[in-house]
């Protein structure tokens, strides 16, 4: 598998730290309780198809990005970076 | 239909003509007591423990393929009990009491073979950690030798015990570890259910779960409705997509763990061992074959197939262990399907429907639990009540953190397990 970089290019998957799903781009506040935060850090739609997850370019930038391919066929159909997926988010 | 010496004797004399079917492929009724979706080890486990210990034989196990077809085909086999926390240590002592009379209770050989697996150390901290599992599987009541270096030299002579980075220091022995035929062990409890009126229906994929006001009233298949008050879910790395036919969402993402077999060999490899600094380990299956693992790739996939990271860290652990099967052909490689929870434990659980149960959360540790998740979830199901080795088995765990089970102590979140 190789992802591409925005910032960086084309690299092997190697280079990338895989941290989960996108849902973890949208923190909720600090009182917003059990529910909200176990929605956050545990429970995941687990798509088998379509999926949004965020990776770091670790050995490379160190920019987050938001990967979004297919947990059935590895295919890889875009790579943003987190920052802006954030700011359009916000 | 029983196996014995005698039959196989007189088998032999007469052609083996009188074999029969080893369970009856039925056809879906319109209803039944209770329904168990996935016909895997532990679905199939679940369903002959309804029936042999509750005598519940009106119900189904349902499966979208054939019987066996998923990750208890596709596993590497490993059957032990060295846990180490609460919760945990308990149920695999009872899964490992369990695998230790299968083979009479199913009549049926699943070739479980003690032979002893090796948990290799090689640092003084790795040891103090291995000596400190080794206490706590005995006060479980299972075994642990701790074995020095020459200790592990007399098991295991063709180890690279000199290595330059991770020279072997020492081992955890578990004697009553070893190994089963993982199909075998799928078969004889798909025989041992069908016997007892257990109806196996395969090509049956469950497409919806009816419920009305919070109860469950069955579910809708590609072969129809069928009907049922109880409904247990147990389909590992599908669990996902199931429970959210029922409006759930789980705490398990899906991720590829992948497996190698080399060609036949003579005998070389008596004991499961396993690298202690990085993720290999490895038997030899009857046939011969060396079948070794290592880590996830680590990232959520269901395409049953891994990258070349993984394949690669996996010789090169390999080879720094036991030089020696650097001559060995890789024959095949594959990856299963892993349910994985955030702290690496499984559930055995209610759910907030009435009636629907849910056995997921394998992680890469299920075949050895198939005959304990399948004890404790009949018991879950026929009773309302949890059964004791895998009473800590809590969906709530995480939301509340209570009770979370995080052997590998790297923290209860996703993508650390």
């Amino acid at each position: 598998m190789r992802l591409d970089c925005p910032i960086c290019g084309n690299r092997d998957r190697r280079e990338f730290y895989y941290q989960g799903d996108a849902v973890m781009l949208a923190r909720p506040a600090v009182d917003a309780g059990a529910v909200a935060w176990d929605r956050y850090l545990h429970l995941r739609g687990n798509p088998a198809g379509q999926t949004r997850d965020l990776w770091q370019h670790e050995a490379g930038c160190g920019a987050w990005l938001v990967v979004t391919r297919d947990t059935v066929t590895h295919a890889v159909s875009a790579v943003e970076l987190a920052s802006d997926v954030k700011g359009a988010m916000a | 239909m029983r196996f014995s010496g005698l039959r196989v004797l007189r088998e032999g004399l007469t052609g083996n003509k009188g074999w029969a079917p080893h369970w009856r492929d039925a056809e879906p009724k319109a209803e039944y007591d209770a329904i168990i979706i996935g016909g895997g080890g532990h679905g199939l486990s679940t369903a002959y423990y309804l029936a042999k210990e509750h005598g519940l034989t009106n119900i189904a196990v349902l499966e979208k393929g054939y019987l066996g077809g998923g990750n208890v085909g596709r596993n590497t086999t490993i059957v032990r009990a060295n846990y180490f926390l609460q919760g945990n240590s308990e149920f695999y002592s009872h899964s490992l009491k369990l695998w230790e009379g299968l083979e009479e209770d199913l009549n049926y050989n699943v070739m479980h073979s003690q032979r002893g697996l090796i948990n290799l150390f090689h640092s003084d901290g790795q040891r103090d950690a291995f000596a400190r599992r080794g206490n706590a599987m005995i006060n479980q009541g299972d075994d642990a030798v701790l074995l020095d270096r020459e200790g592990v030299r007399k098991h295991l002579p063709y180890l690279d015990f000199d290595n330059v980075r991770f020279p072997v220091y020492g081992g955890l022995l578990h004697p009553r570890g070893g190994t089963a035929r993982h199909d075998a062990v799928a078969w004889g409890y798909a025989r041992g259910a069908s016997d007892r009126g257990v109806d196996l229906i395969q090509q049956c994929e469950v497409t919806g779960i009816d419920i009305e006001n919070g109860q469950v009233r069955g579910v809708q298949t590609t072969r129809g409705p069928i009907r049922a008050k109880k409904v247990g879910i147990v389909v590992a790395g599908r669990s996902g997509q199931v429970a959210a036919m029922a409006g759930m969402r789980l705490p398990i993402e899906s991720h590829v763990l992948q497996a190698f077999v080399t060609e036949g060999l003579k005998p070389c490899i008596d004991h499961v061992v396993s690298f202690g600094m990085g993720h290999f380990y490895i038997s030899q299956s009857d046939k011969g074959g060396l079948v070794f693992g290592g880590d996830l790739d680590f990232y959520a996939s269901y395409a049953s197939r891994g990258n070349l990271p993984m394949a690669e860290h996996v010789m090169e652990a390999g080879m720094t262990l036991m030089p020696m099967i650097g001559k060995a052909k890789v024959l095949r490689s594959w990856g299963g399907i892993m349910d994985m929870t955030p702290d690496g434990s499984p559930i055995i659980d209610k759910t907030d429907t009435k009636g629907l149960f849910i056995d997921c959360g394998w992680c890469y540790g299920g075949f050895k639990a198939v005959p304990g998740s399948g004890f404790s979830f009949a018991h879950l199901m026929a009773t309302g009540n949890h059964h004791a080795p895998a009473a800590k088995y809590r969906l709530d765990r995480f939301r509340t953190g209570v009770g979370l089970m995080d052997e590998e102590g790297t923290g209860s979140q996703h993508n650390l397990h």
